[in-house]
């Protein structure tokens, strides 16, 4: 007779199978079969009956080449957004990974300043997003008219400013690049919450005895700074890189325009899948290269 | 050359003073370096508190205003004739108490089953060896990094024309319509891809896989099976995750339009979502045109739909935060 009582290897292979499957059917069911589903849309022409079915028929990649090179505005928002995510990545990163080292010291009312800081990440659903963007630019018209306003009468001008930082040698694509961040500085502090909360995290996780060490050894706050902190944090960076720039996808144009293609009054669901399908392919495409990059210098214990 | 005792002490006591001196210096460097560099602090986290206020607090002001106050170019912050004509009003169409308890009972439901299922997809992920793990741990992160609206398409097909292996065609002889209703929302939670739970699921695996195997083993000697071990035991050590999840589940779920919009949810049962077309039923319904006006109830309908959810937090931030820090969202 054969033993057929199972190890407890196989026995816990079993019982860690049961617990993620709901998940397991979850992911077959709906990301799966609708990865190949929506691939399958883009490359046919839908037709939704009143019913709420639809019949498919294979037209190859038109989606793509109307979607690309005939539609008036995707290739525009397209690459609008991954400007965007391009500008911003980096000064969200080290604007929160700045942010942290500064909420992570002890100092008094400590708890006023996280709590205002996570607010934003309360304040970001449709409606309410959209009137505090009403308010933010009453604010921001305000400052803009005051400002001329000063410079009507006391003579100063922006632009001189902008002229110095150009004569003193600071290339034209930097001060540009200065210029765009600070319009936006709005949306960067809104869009970094989630990512101080990660980096809070990952420097309450450094071994204090690091510190201990290169305080002893007789390092400057720099030095400890650049060989300790910056090196121990840097695997959360590929991660706040990641969520950067998925999140910063999830709420472009882009979606929307998507959206409105498969819902709108002309229901075309292989285009808006085509167009799916290409954001996504280039949100991967930036993740993958910016992920490789930054790898190789990310600093990892084990 | 020759040894003077006189002269070396004489050196050594200049010696002395000096250091003294440098050191005091120091000290005072020191002292005025740290002054010096919590005064830049303070200005840039005011200033930076100033910009997430900002909007907020103009927000606040302009739901106390009155039509009259909106054009004169003289109130600032300050209404002249203050009134809570606004709020009023705006409670009114938003229905306010029934939809808030609608939503709120959604919203909890939703995040119940989050934790469940998260934690125990992460438990799995954590603690079992079985094969594929990795490769399946790895679609559980391109869960995260793909953006729903890849998979929005199908996902709606599929709730328009709902059925499970044929069984529900065969009874009723159709195929059902989940569509508006809160159905298909739920069903996507329980089966764990519902609004971001691929992080959920990712940050209970790196909590469990921080806590010490040594409670486990204890609990299998003592004749507990993987079930009672995993809700009695696992559950209540992680205490910080579950609350993480938690707070980012019931504001996310508060907040989102997406899925609700996709879905067409009934507006009442959903105050997010109801505020967003507050403006147009003020217009019919009242007969408020001037947009400079309408605004003002929807500031007013902002400050109503983000209180709960700001209470909700402010109750939770001191353990959210601890959490936080000893989650494992940290790697």
């Amino acid at each position: 007779m054969k033993n057929r009582r199972l190890t407890l290897r196989q026995k816990r292979a079993i019982t860690g199978l049961l617990f993620i499957t709901p998940w397991l059917i979850g992911f077959i069911v709906y990301y799966l079969r609708s990865f190949v589903l929506t691939t399958q849309f883009s490359l046919s022409y839908i037709k939704v009956m009143d019913t709420g079915g639809y019949t498919a028929t294979f037209v190859g990649l038109d989606n793509y080449k109307y979607a690309l090179l005939e539609h008036t505005t995707f290739n525009q928002v397209l690459t609008n957004s991954i400007r965007n995510v391009l500008i911003d990545v980096p000064f969200i990163t080290f604007f929160s990974l700045f942010i942290a080292l500064l909420l992570n010291a002890k100092f008094k009312g400590r708890g006023l300043v996280r709590a205002i800081f996570f607010l934003p990440i309360l304040l970001g659903s449709g409606a309410v997003k959209e009137s505090l963007e009403l308010a933010t630019e009453a604010i921001q018209g305000g400052a803009t008219t005051m400002i001329s306003d000063i410079a009507q009468t006391s003579g100063l001008n922006v632009d001189y400013f902008l002229d110095v930082l150009l004569d003193i040698g600071i290339p034209d694509r930097m001060v540009d690049y200065i210029i765009s961040i600070i319009g936006r500085i709005y949306e960067v502090v809104r869009a970094s919450g989630i990512q101080i909360i990660i980096f809070i995290a990952a420097l309450q996780s450094v071994s204090p005895s690091l510190y201990e060490v290169s305080k002893i050894e007789g390092a400057t706050p720099y030095e400890t700074f650049w060989k300790v902190t910056f090196p121990m944090v840097s695997p959360l960076i590929i991660t706040n890189v990641v969520y950067t720039i998925v999140d910063y996808f999830v709420n472009s144009d882009v979606v929307e325009l998507a959206y409105n293609t498969a819902f709108g009054s002309t229901m075309e669901y292989g285009l808006s899948s085509a167009m799916s399908m290409l954001s996504t392919v280039s949100i991967c495409t930036i993740l993958a290269v910016i992920v490789a990059l930054i790898s190789r210098k990310a600093f990892y214990y084990n | 050359m020759k040894i003077n005792a006189g002269n070396i002490i004489a050196r050594l006591k200049s010696m002395n003073e000096d250091t003294v001196l440098l050191n005091k210096r120091s000290r005072v460097v020191h002292k005025s370096k740290a002054l010096l560099f919590s005064v830049f602090k303070f200005i840039i986290l005011l200033g930076i508190s100033f910009i997430i206020l900002g909007p907020v607090i103009s927000i606040i002001s302009k739901s106390f205003f009155s039509s009259s106050d909106v054009y004169n170019p003289s109130v600032f912050l300050f209404p002249i004739r203050p009134t809570t004509e606004n709020y009023r009003l705006s409670f009114m169409r938003l229905d306010y108490w029934k939809t808030l308890t609608s939503t709120l009972i959604y919203v909890l439901i939703i995040t119940l089953i989050q934790v469940v299922i998260a934690s125990m997809a992460g438990y799995g992920f954590a603690r079992f060896d079985f094969p594929l793990k990795k490769l399946l741990f790895g679609c559980v992160v391109l869960t995260i990094v793909l953006p729903s609206h890849t998979i929005m398409l199908p996902v709606y097909q599929h709730f328009r024309n709902f059925d499970i292996l044929g069984i529900i065609k065969l009874i009723t002889g159709k195929k059902l319509n989940l569509l508006s209703t809160e159905a298909p929302m739920i069903i996507m939670t329980l089966l764990g891809v519902g609004l971001r739970s691929g992080l959920y699921i990712y940050i209970f695996r790196q909590f469990f896989r921080g806590l010490p195997k040594e409670i486990e083993e204890a609990a299998f000697i003592d004749g507990a099976g993987m079930w009672y071990t995993y809700f009695r035991i696992m559950l209540v050590n992680a205490v910080p995750a579950v609350l993480t999840v938690s707070v980012f589940s019931l504001v996310w779920q508060y907040n989102d339009m997406f899925y609700v919009s996709l879905f067409s949810m009934p507006s009442n049962h959903n105050i997010s979502f109801k505020l967003s077309t507050i403006q147009a039923t003020i217009r019919f319904l009242d007969k408020i045109n001037d947009p400079v006006v309408n605004q003002l109830y929807v500031y007013a309908g902002v400050i109503l739909v983000v209180l709960p959810v700001l209470i909700i937090y402010l109750i939770m931030q001191k353990y959210f935060m601890e959490g936080v820090e000893r989650s494992g969202i940290v790697g």
